[in-house]
Protein backbone atom coordinates (compact mmCIF):
# COMPACT_ATOMS: atom_id res chain seq x y z
CA UNK A 1 0.00 0.00 0.00
CA UNK A 2 1.06 2.83 -0.88
CA UNK A 3 -0.20 4.69 2.45
CA UNK A 4 1.92 2.55 3.98
CA UNK A 5 5.47 3.30 2.56
CA UNK A 6 3.93 7.02 3.04
CA UNK A 7 3.10 6.03 6.60
CA UNK A 8 6.91 4.54 6.97
CA UNK A 9 8.57 7.29 5.94
CA UNK A 10 6.80 9.76 7.76
CA UNK A 11 7.79 7.91 11.05
CA UNK A 12 11.62 8.14 9.38
CA UNK A 13 11.61 11.43 9.75
CA UNK A 14 12.10 13.89 12.84
CA UNK A 15 10.25 16.74 13.49
CA UNK A 16 12.84 18.99 14.94
CA UNK A 17 14.36 19.56 11.75
CA UNK A 18 11.47 21.43 10.86
CA UNK A 19 11.94 24.77 13.04
CA UNK A 20 15.54 24.59 11.18
CA UNK A 21 14.20 24.57 7.82
CA UNK A 22 10.64 27.18 9.09
CA UNK A 23 14.06 29.75 9.21
CA UNK A 24 15.33 29.97 5.42
CA UNK A 25 11.96 31.42 4.37
CA UNK A 26 12.38 34.45 6.34
CA UNK A 27 15.60 34.73 6.02
CA UNK A 28 15.49 34.91 2.15
CA UNK A 29 12.05 37.00 2.19
CA UNK A 30 14.29 39.51 4.35
CA UNK A 31 17.58 39.19 2.45
CA UNK A 32 15.76 39.85 -0.76
CA UNK A 33 13.75 42.69 0.21
CA UNK A 34 17.14 44.30 1.34
CA UNK A 35 18.64 43.82 -1.52
CA UNK A 36 16.36 44.69 -4.09
CA UNK A 37 15.44 41.09 -5.10
CA UNK A 38 11.26 41.69 -4.18
CA UNK A 39 10.63 45.05 -6.14
CA UNK A 40 10.61 48.74 -5.89
CA UNK A 41 8.48 48.34 -3.00
CA UNK A 42 9.66 45.55 -0.46
CA UNK A 43 7.92 46.72 2.44
CA UNK A 44 4.52 45.62 1.12
CA UNK A 45 6.31 42.56 -0.74
CA UNK A 46 7.69 40.88 2.51
CA UNK A 47 4.53 41.62 4.33
CA UNK A 48 2.44 39.74 1.86
CA UNK A 49 4.77 37.03 1.66
CA UNK A 50 5.43 36.58 4.99
CA UNK A 51 1.56 36.43 5.61
CA UNK A 52 0.52 34.30 3.16
CA UNK A 53 3.34 31.97 4.13
CA UNK A 54 1.87 31.69 7.27
CA UNK A 55 -1.22 31.13 6.52
CA UNK A 56 -0.05 28.28 4.31
CA UNK A 57 1.56 26.32 7.09
CA UNK A 58 -1.62 26.94 9.50
CA UNK A 59 -3.40 25.20 6.76
CA UNK A 60 -1.32 22.63 6.43
CA UNK A 61 -1.67 22.07 10.36
CA UNK A 62 -5.73 22.02 10.00
CA UNK A 63 -5.15 19.51 7.28
CA UNK A 64 -3.42 16.91 9.23
CA UNK A 65 -6.19 15.45 11.16
CA UNK A 66 -8.89 15.50 7.98
CA UNK A 67 -5.44 13.85 6.08
CA UNK A 68 -4.88 10.78 8.69
CA UNK A 69 -8.84 10.29 9.04
CA UNK A 70 -10.14 9.95 5.32
CA UNK A 71 -6.50 9.35 3.90
CA UNK A 72 -4.82 7.42 6.63
CA UNK A 73 -1.59 9.32 6.25
CA UNK A 74 -0.37 9.64 9.92
CA UNK A 75 1.25 12.87 10.09
CA UNK A 76 0.60 13.63 13.80
CA UNK A 77 3.84 14.17 15.37
CA UNK A 78 4.59 17.02 12.63
CA UNK A 79 1.54 19.11 14.29
CA UNK A 80 3.10 20.98 16.57
CA UNK A 81 5.75 21.78 14.72
CA UNK A 82 3.66 23.47 11.79
CA UNK A 83 1.46 25.13 14.17
CA UNK A 84 4.57 27.17 15.89
CA UNK A 85 6.05 27.86 12.53
CA UNK A 86 2.55 29.56 11.18
CA UNK A 87 2.51 31.35 13.88
CA UNK A 88 5.79 32.30 13.93
CA UNK A 89 5.37 33.72 10.12
CA UNK A 90 1.92 35.23 11.41
CA UNK A 91 4.17 37.09 13.79
CA UNK A 92 6.99 38.08 11.45
CA UNK A 93 3.91 39.61 9.44
CA UNK A 94 2.34 41.61 12.05
CA UNK A 95 6.39 42.95 13.09
CA UNK A 96 6.95 44.00 9.40
CA UNK A 97 3.51 45.39 9.69
CA UNK A 98 3.83 47.47 13.09
CA UNK A 99 7.59 47.96 12.66
CA UNK A 100 8.82 48.94 8.84
CA UNK A 101 5.35 49.43 7.07
CA UNK A 102 3.26 51.99 9.46
CA UNK A 103 5.59 52.50 12.22
CA UNK A 104 3.25 55.41 13.55
CA UNK A 105 1.75 54.89 16.67
CA UNK A 106 -1.54 56.58 16.72
CA UNK A 107 -2.20 54.64 12.87
CA UNK A 108 -1.72 51.15 14.63
CA UNK A 109 -4.18 51.84 16.81
CA UNK A 110 -6.22 53.60 14.78
CA UNK A 111 -6.23 50.96 12.20
CA UNK A 112 -6.44 48.14 14.60
CA UNK A 113 -9.84 49.66 16.05
CA UNK A 114 -11.11 51.03 12.73
CA UNK A 115 -10.31 48.75 9.92
CA UNK A 116 -12.27 45.65 10.52
CA UNK A 117 -9.77 43.38 8.35
CA UNK A 118 -7.01 44.78 10.15
CA UNK A 119 -9.09 44.35 13.63
CA UNK A 120 -10.10 40.71 12.10
CA UNK A 121 -6.38 39.50 11.75
CA UNK A 122 -4.85 40.90 14.81
CA UNK A 123 -8.09 38.85 16.82
CA UNK A 124 -6.96 35.70 14.45
CA UNK A 125 -3.05 36.48 15.63
CA UNK A 126 -3.77 37.19 19.53
CA UNK A 127 -6.10 33.72 19.77
CA UNK A 128 -3.36 32.22 18.48
CA UNK A 129 -0.41 33.56 21.20
CA UNK A 130 -2.48 31.27 24.28
CA UNK A 131 -2.38 27.87 21.57
CA UNK A 132 1.64 29.24 20.88
CA UNK A 133 2.27 29.21 24.54
CA UNK A 134 0.61 26.03 25.44
CA UNK A 135 2.12 23.89 22.39
CA UNK A 136 4.45 22.00 24.45
CA UNK A 137 4.34 18.47 26.72
CA UNK A 138 4.13 19.87 29.81
CA UNK A 139 0.92 22.18 29.10
CA UNK A 140 -0.30 19.41 27.72
CA UNK A 141 0.07 17.25 31.09
CA UNK A 142 -0.98 19.98 33.03
CA UNK A 143 -4.43 21.36 31.05
CA UNK A 144 -5.70 17.79 31.02
CA UNK A 145 -8.59 18.07 28.64
CA UNK A 146 -8.81 21.24 29.01
CA UNK A 147 -5.76 21.50 26.43
CA UNK A 148 -8.32 19.87 23.50
CA UNK A 149 -10.30 22.42 24.50
CA UNK A 150 -8.38 25.66 24.48
CA UNK A 151 -6.87 24.56 21.11
CA UNK A 152 -10.24 24.36 19.82
CA UNK A 153 -10.33 28.16 19.59
CA UNK A 154 -7.11 27.44 16.49
CA UNK A 155 -10.92 26.81 14.30
CA UNK A 156 -11.54 30.46 14.62
CA UNK A 157 -8.15 31.61 14.29
CA UNK A 158 -7.52 30.02 11.26
CA UNK A 159 -11.20 31.40 9.94
CA UNK A 160 -10.17 35.23 10.58
CA UNK A 161 -7.07 34.31 9.13
CA UNK A 162 -8.67 33.44 5.54
CA UNK A 163 -11.49 36.31 6.04
CA UNK A 164 -8.62 39.18 6.50
CA UNK A 165 -7.00 37.64 3.42
CA UNK A 166 -10.10 37.76 1.79
CA UNK A 167 -11.34 41.80 3.13
CA UNK A 168 -7.71 43.42 2.01
CA UNK A 169 -7.92 42.36 -1.68
CA UNK A 170 -9.38 44.68 -4.01
CA UNK A 171 -12.06 43.50 -6.66
CA UNK A 172 -12.73 39.98 -7.15
CA UNK A 173 -9.65 37.56 -6.48
CA UNK A 174 -9.85 34.31 -6.44
CA UNK A 175 -6.38 32.90 -4.89
CA UNK A 176 -7.76 34.61 -0.89
CA UNK A 177 -11.35 32.97 -1.87
CA UNK A 178 -9.65 29.64 -2.59
CA UNK A 179 -7.90 29.92 0.61
CA UNK A 180 -11.34 30.81 2.83
CA UNK A 181 -12.77 27.64 0.66
CA UNK A 182 -10.15 25.06 1.58
CA UNK A 183 -10.18 26.69 5.18
CA UNK A 184 -14.26 25.87 5.77
CA UNK A 185 -13.62 22.28 3.46
CA UNK A 186 -11.01 20.92 6.18
CA UNK A 187 -13.41 22.11 9.02
CA UNK A 188 -16.36 20.92 7.47
CA UNK A 189 -15.11 17.88 6.93
CA UNK A 190 -14.67 17.67 10.58
CA UNK A 191 -18.02 17.40 11.31
CA UNK A 192 -18.91 13.91 9.36
CA UNK A 193 -19.56 11.73 12.24
CA UNK A 194 -17.54 8.91 13.37
CA UNK A 195 -18.09 5.33 12.97
CA UNK A 196 -16.55 4.05 16.38
CA UNK A 197 -18.07 2.37 19.13
CA UNK A 198 -16.49 -1.05 18.35
CA UNK A 199 -13.14 -0.01 18.74
CA UNK A 200 -13.37 2.54 22.28
CA UNK A 201 -14.70 -0.76 24.02
CA UNK A 202 -11.49 -2.76 22.79
CA UNK A 203 -9.17 -0.39 23.54
CA UNK A 204 -10.19 0.66 27.11
CA UNK A 205 -9.29 -2.63 29.05
CA UNK A 206 -5.98 -2.37 27.11
CA UNK A 207 -4.95 1.08 27.99
CA UNK A 208 -6.14 0.05 31.86
CA UNK A 209 -3.44 -2.57 31.53
CA UNK A 210 -0.69 -0.87 30.67
CA UNK B 1 -2.21 73.19 5.80
CA UNK B 2 1.45 72.71 6.15
CA UNK B 3 3.39 71.39 2.46
CA UNK B 4 6.25 69.61 3.62
CA UNK B 5 8.89 68.94 0.79
CA UNK B 6 6.93 70.28 -1.97
CA UNK B 7 7.52 73.49 -3.83
CA UNK B 8 5.04 74.00 -6.81
CA UNK B 9 7.66 75.11 -9.97
CA UNK B 10 4.46 76.47 -12.40
CA UNK B 11 3.22 73.04 -12.17
CA UNK B 12 5.87 70.80 -11.46
CA UNK B 13 7.00 69.56 -8.22
CA UNK B 14 10.73 70.02 -7.69
CA UNK B 15 11.10 66.44 -5.44
CA UNK B 16 13.28 64.02 -6.81
CA UNK B 17 11.42 61.77 -9.35
CA UNK B 18 11.18 57.90 -9.40
CA UNK B 19 13.86 55.88 -11.68
CA UNK B 20 11.93 54.43 -14.66
CA UNK B 21 12.82 51.36 -13.43
CA UNK B 22 10.24 52.00 -10.44
CA UNK B 23 7.73 54.15 -12.37
CA UNK B 24 7.58 51.21 -15.06
CA UNK B 25 7.80 47.70 -12.81
CA UNK B 26 5.30 48.69 -9.99
CA UNK B 27 1.95 49.16 -11.49
CA UNK B 28 -1.93 48.58 -11.16
CA UNK B 29 -3.12 47.70 -14.70
CA UNK B 30 -5.75 45.04 -13.60
CA UNK B 31 -6.04 44.51 -17.68
CA UNK B 32 -3.18 42.47 -17.21
CA UNK B 33 -3.39 41.15 -13.72
CA UNK B 34 -3.81 42.07 -9.82
CA UNK B 35 -0.14 41.45 -8.75
CA UNK B 36 1.47 44.72 -8.95
CA UNK B 37 4.19 43.39 -11.14
CA UNK B 38 1.51 41.54 -13.94
CA UNK B 39 1.59 44.68 -15.63
CA UNK B 40 5.44 44.63 -16.41
CA UNK B 41 5.45 41.13 -16.98
CA UNK B 42 2.32 41.06 -19.34
CA UNK B 43 1.64 44.10 -21.42
CA UNK B 44 4.38 43.63 -23.58
CA UNK B 45 0.97 41.66 -25.66
CA UNK B 46 -0.33 44.70 -26.00
CA UNK B 47 -0.52 46.44 -29.30
CA UNK B 48 -0.63 50.17 -29.00
CA UNK B 49 -0.20 50.96 -33.56
CA UNK B 50 -2.84 51.93 -34.92
CA UNK B 51 -4.58 53.30 -31.88
CA UNK B 52 -7.30 55.75 -32.46
CA UNK B 53 -9.92 57.07 -30.10
CA UNK B 54 -13.37 57.48 -30.17
CA UNK B 55 -15.11 61.01 -29.34
CA UNK B 56 -18.46 60.90 -29.18
CA UNK B 57 -22.01 62.26 -27.14
CA UNK B 58 -22.14 66.13 -26.82
CA UNK B 59 -18.98 66.93 -29.03
CA UNK B 60 -19.53 69.07 -32.24
CA UNK B 61 -17.21 67.00 -34.47
CA UNK B 62 -17.36 63.16 -32.96
CA UNK B 63 -15.74 60.60 -34.29
CA UNK B 64 -12.46 57.87 -34.52
CA UNK B 65 -9.60 60.42 -34.14
CA UNK B 66 -6.10 58.29 -35.35
CA UNK B 67 -3.84 59.28 -32.54
CA UNK B 68 -0.98 60.25 -34.81
CA UNK B 69 -3.65 62.53 -36.28
CA UNK B 70 -4.12 63.53 -32.42
CA UNK B 71 -0.07 64.37 -31.68
CA UNK B 72 0.39 66.19 -34.49
CA UNK B 73 -2.33 69.09 -33.49
CA UNK B 74 -1.18 68.80 -29.87
CA UNK B 75 1.39 70.56 -27.62
CA UNK B 76 3.88 67.88 -25.95
CA UNK B 77 5.01 69.02 -22.63
CA UNK B 78 6.74 67.59 -19.53
CA UNK B 79 5.50 67.51 -16.25
CA UNK B 80 6.74 65.97 -13.08
CA UNK B 81 3.66 65.20 -11.07
CA UNK B 82 3.19 63.48 -7.66
CA UNK B 83 1.31 60.26 -7.99
CA UNK B 84 -1.04 59.23 -5.08
CA UNK B 85 -2.31 55.60 -5.19
CA UNK B 86 -5.66 54.89 -2.93
CA UNK B 87 -3.56 51.82 -1.61
CA UNK B 88 -1.29 54.76 0.17
CA UNK B 89 1.93 54.49 -2.11
CA UNK B 90 2.93 57.14 -4.25
CA UNK B 91 5.95 58.60 -6.48
CA UNK B 92 7.27 61.42 -8.64
CA UNK B 93 6.85 60.72 -12.21
CA UNK B 94 7.77 62.97 -15.19
CA UNK B 95 5.26 62.42 -17.55
CA UNK B 96 5.23 63.63 -21.34
CA UNK B 97 1.83 64.62 -22.49
CA UNK B 98 -0.40 67.35 -23.42
CA UNK B 99 -3.52 69.19 -21.93
CA UNK B 100 -6.93 67.40 -22.00
CA UNK B 101 -8.74 70.54 -23.02
CA UNK B 102 -6.32 70.60 -26.28
CA UNK B 103 -7.96 66.94 -27.27
CA UNK B 104 -11.54 67.93 -25.65
CA UNK B 105 -11.09 71.35 -27.93
CA UNK B 106 -10.15 69.35 -31.28
CA UNK B 107 -14.03 67.50 -31.18
CA UNK B 108 -15.49 70.87 -29.89
CA UNK B 109 -17.55 70.54 -26.74
CA UNK B 110 -20.66 71.51 -26.65
CA UNK B 111 -22.25 73.73 -24.43
CA UNK B 112 -24.66 71.44 -22.68
CA UNK B 113 -21.68 68.80 -21.45
CA UNK B 114 -20.98 68.43 -18.14
CA UNK B 115 -18.53 65.38 -17.62
CA UNK B 116 -16.20 63.93 -19.88
CA UNK B 117 -16.23 59.72 -19.82
CA UNK B 118 -13.29 57.64 -20.41
CA UNK B 119 -13.17 54.20 -21.26
CA UNK B 120 -10.15 51.59 -21.68
CA UNK B 121 -9.52 49.40 -24.52
CA UNK B 122 -11.17 46.02 -23.65
CA UNK B 123 -9.30 43.18 -25.45
CA UNK B 124 -8.91 39.89 -23.77
CA UNK B 125 -6.99 38.06 -26.13
CA UNK B 126 -3.84 41.32 -25.45
CA UNK B 127 -5.04 41.72 -21.98
CA UNK B 128 -5.29 38.84 -19.90
CA UNK B 129 -6.45 39.52 -16.39
CA UNK B 130 -9.77 41.11 -18.78
CA UNK B 131 -10.52 36.98 -19.31
CA UNK B 132 -11.43 37.30 -15.59
CA UNK B 133 -14.27 38.98 -13.54
CA UNK B 134 -12.08 40.99 -11.37
CA UNK B 135 -13.64 44.29 -12.33
CA UNK B 136 -16.74 44.63 -14.77
CA UNK B 137 -14.80 45.54 -18.05
CA UNK B 138 -14.33 47.80 -19.80
CA UNK B 139 -12.71 49.66 -17.00
CA UNK B 140 -14.56 53.30 -17.22
CA UNK B 141 -13.47 56.06 -15.76
CA UNK B 142 -15.05 60.30 -15.57
CA UNK B 143 -14.14 63.78 -14.56
CA UNK B 144 -16.33 66.69 -14.32
CA UNK B 145 -15.66 69.45 -17.29
CA UNK B 146 -14.50 71.94 -15.29
CA UNK B 147 -11.81 69.12 -13.63
CA UNK B 148 -11.13 67.87 -17.17
CA UNK B 149 -10.32 71.63 -18.83
CA UNK B 150 -7.99 72.45 -15.75
CA UNK B 151 -4.14 72.44 -16.96
CA UNK B 152 -3.34 70.34 -14.54
CA UNK B 153 -5.02 67.35 -16.66
CA UNK B 154 -2.74 65.72 -19.05
CA UNK B 155 -3.18 62.75 -21.97
CA UNK B 156 0.30 61.34 -21.33
CA UNK B 157 1.93 59.87 -23.53
CA UNK B 158 5.20 59.19 -22.50
CA UNK B 159 8.06 59.14 -19.41
CA UNK B 160 11.05 60.20 -19.15
CA UNK B 161 10.90 61.64 -22.52
CA UNK B 162 10.35 57.87 -23.45
CA UNK B 163 7.23 56.07 -25.31
CA UNK B 164 5.01 55.35 -22.24
CA UNK B 165 5.77 51.57 -21.40
CA UNK B 166 2.50 49.66 -22.06
CA UNK B 167 1.98 48.43 -18.52
CA UNK B 168 1.85 52.64 -17.46
CA UNK B 169 -1.42 52.84 -19.94
CA UNK B 170 0.30 52.99 -23.59
CA UNK B 171 -0.37 54.87 -25.89
CA UNK B 172 -2.68 57.08 -23.81
CA UNK B 173 -3.33 58.15 -20.67
CA UNK B 174 -5.25 60.25 -18.26
CA UNK B 175 -3.04 61.67 -15.60
CA UNK B 176 -5.05 63.83 -12.87
CA UNK B 177 -2.37 64.32 -9.99
CA UNK B 178 -4.79 65.45 -7.69
CA UNK B 179 -6.48 62.51 -7.37
CA UNK B 180 -5.86 58.89 -6.34
CA UNK B 181 -4.09 57.12 -8.87
CA UNK B 182 -7.18 55.15 -10.26
CA UNK B 183 -8.69 57.99 -11.68
CA UNK B 184 -6.30 57.84 -14.14
CA UNK B 185 -7.29 55.89 -16.56
CA UNK B 186 -4.95 53.90 -19.10
CA UNK B 187 -5.26 52.82 -22.58
CA UNK B 188 -7.85 55.01 -23.34
CA UNK B 189 -9.91 54.17 -26.52
CA UNK B 190 -13.15 56.42 -26.01
CA UNK B 191 -13.86 59.73 -24.73
CA UNK B 192 -17.16 60.94 -24.24
CA UNK B 193 -18.80 64.15 -23.42
CA UNK B 194 -22.08 63.48 -21.56
CA UNK B 195 -24.41 65.45 -19.11
CA UNK B 196 -24.46 62.76 -16.74
CA UNK B 197 -21.88 62.13 -14.08
CA UNK B 198 -20.19 58.84 -15.07
CA UNK B 199 -20.20 55.90 -12.91
CA UNK B 200 -16.71 54.67 -12.86
CA UNK B 201 -15.67 50.95 -12.69
CA UNK B 202 -14.24 51.59 -8.71
CA UNK B 203 -17.86 53.09 -7.68
CA UNK B 204 -19.64 50.80 -9.03
CA UNK B 205 -17.69 47.59 -7.87
CA UNK B 206 -17.61 49.01 -4.47
CA UNK B 207 -19.37 52.67 -3.53
CA UNK B 208 -18.61 52.69 0.26
CA UNK B 209 -14.90 52.87 -1.03
CA UNK B 210 -14.22 54.58 -3.93
CA UNK B 211 -16.16 57.71 -4.93
CA UNK B 212 -16.44 59.95 -8.37
CA UNK B 213 -14.15 62.24 -7.18
CA UNK B 214 -11.48 60.40 -5.07
CA UNK B 215 -9.32 63.72 -4.27
CA UNK B 216 -6.85 62.95 -2.67
CA UNK B 217 -7.82 63.35 1.02
CA UNK B 218 -5.65 62.67 4.18
CA UNK B 219 -8.87 63.57 6.49
CA UNK B 220 -11.28 61.19 4.73
CA UNK B 221 -10.33 57.72 5.11
CA UNK B 222 -10.77 54.94 3.07
CA UNK B 223 -13.03 52.55 4.76
CA UNK B 224 -10.47 49.78 5.39
CA UNK B 225 -7.34 51.65 6.05
CA UNK B 226 -6.17 55.51 6.85
CA UNK B 227 -5.29 58.04 4.29
CA UNK B 228 -3.08 60.33 6.35
CA UNK B 229 0.24 58.83 5.59
CA UNK B 230 1.59 57.14 2.60
CA UNK B 231 4.52 55.33 1.17
CA UNK B 232 7.29 56.67 -1.41
CA UNK B 233 8.13 54.01 -3.65
CA UNK B 234 12.05 53.64 -3.70
CA UNK B 235 12.55 54.37 -0.02
CA UNK B 236 13.73 51.16 0.70
CA UNK B 237 12.91 49.07 3.51
CA UNK B 238 13.82 51.53 6.37
CA UNK B 239 12.14 54.73 4.58
CA UNK B 240 9.53 56.13 7.19
CA UNK B 241 5.91 57.26 5.39
CA UNK B 242 5.04 60.54 4.37
CA UNK B 243 2.56 62.45 5.03
CA UNK B 244 -0.09 62.88 2.57
CA UNK B 245 -1.53 66.45 1.56
CA UNK B 246 -4.73 67.17 0.54
CA UNK B 247 -5.10 67.45 -3.36
CA UNK B 248 -1.83 65.70 -3.43
CA UNK B 249 -0.09 69.01 -2.88
CA UNK B 250 -2.13 70.36 -5.39
CA UNK B 251 -4.45 72.28 -3.49
CA UNK B 252 -3.41 76.17 -4.15
CA UNK B 253 -4.20 75.24 -7.94
CA UNK B 254 -7.48 72.97 -7.65
CA UNK B 255 -8.84 73.64 -4.41
CA UNK B 256 -11.95 76.05 -5.46
CA UNK B 257 -13.22 73.55 -8.10
CA UNK B 258 -14.78 72.47 -4.72
CA UNK B 259 -15.30 75.17 -3.26
CA UNK B 260 -18.64 74.77 -1.00
CA UNK B 261 -18.60 70.74 -1.37
CA UNK B 262 -18.70 68.20 2.03
CA UNK B 263 -15.32 66.39 0.83
CA UNK B 264 -16.18 63.49 3.08
CA UNK B 265 -19.77 63.19 1.18
CA UNK B 266 -18.07 63.73 -1.89
CA UNK B 267 -15.20 61.30 -1.68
Amino acid sequence: MITDRINGALRAIPAWPLYIIALIAPAWIFYAGVTGQLGVEPIKAMEHRIGELGLQVLIATLAITPLRRFAKINAIKFRRALGLIGFFYIALHLLVWLLLDVRILSQIVGDILKRPYITIGMAGFLLLVPLAITSNNWSIRKLGPRWRSLHKLFYAAIVLGGVHFLWQAKGFQIEPVAYLGVILALLAVRLIPRKKPAAKIRVRPNRESV
Amino acid sequence: QDMPDFTLNGYDTTEEANTFEEISSYNNFYEFGTDKGDPARYAEALTTDPWSVEIDGLVERPGSYDLADILAKVDIDERIYRFRCVEAWSMVIPWNGFELNQLLSLAGVQPSAKYVRFETLFRPEEMRGQRLPLLDWPYVEGLRLDEAMHPLTIMATGVYGKDLPNQNGAPLRLVVPWKYGFKSIKSVVKVTLTDEQPINTWKATNFREYGFYSNVNPEVSHPRWSQASERRIGGGIFASRIATLKFNGYESLVGDLYAGMDLSENY
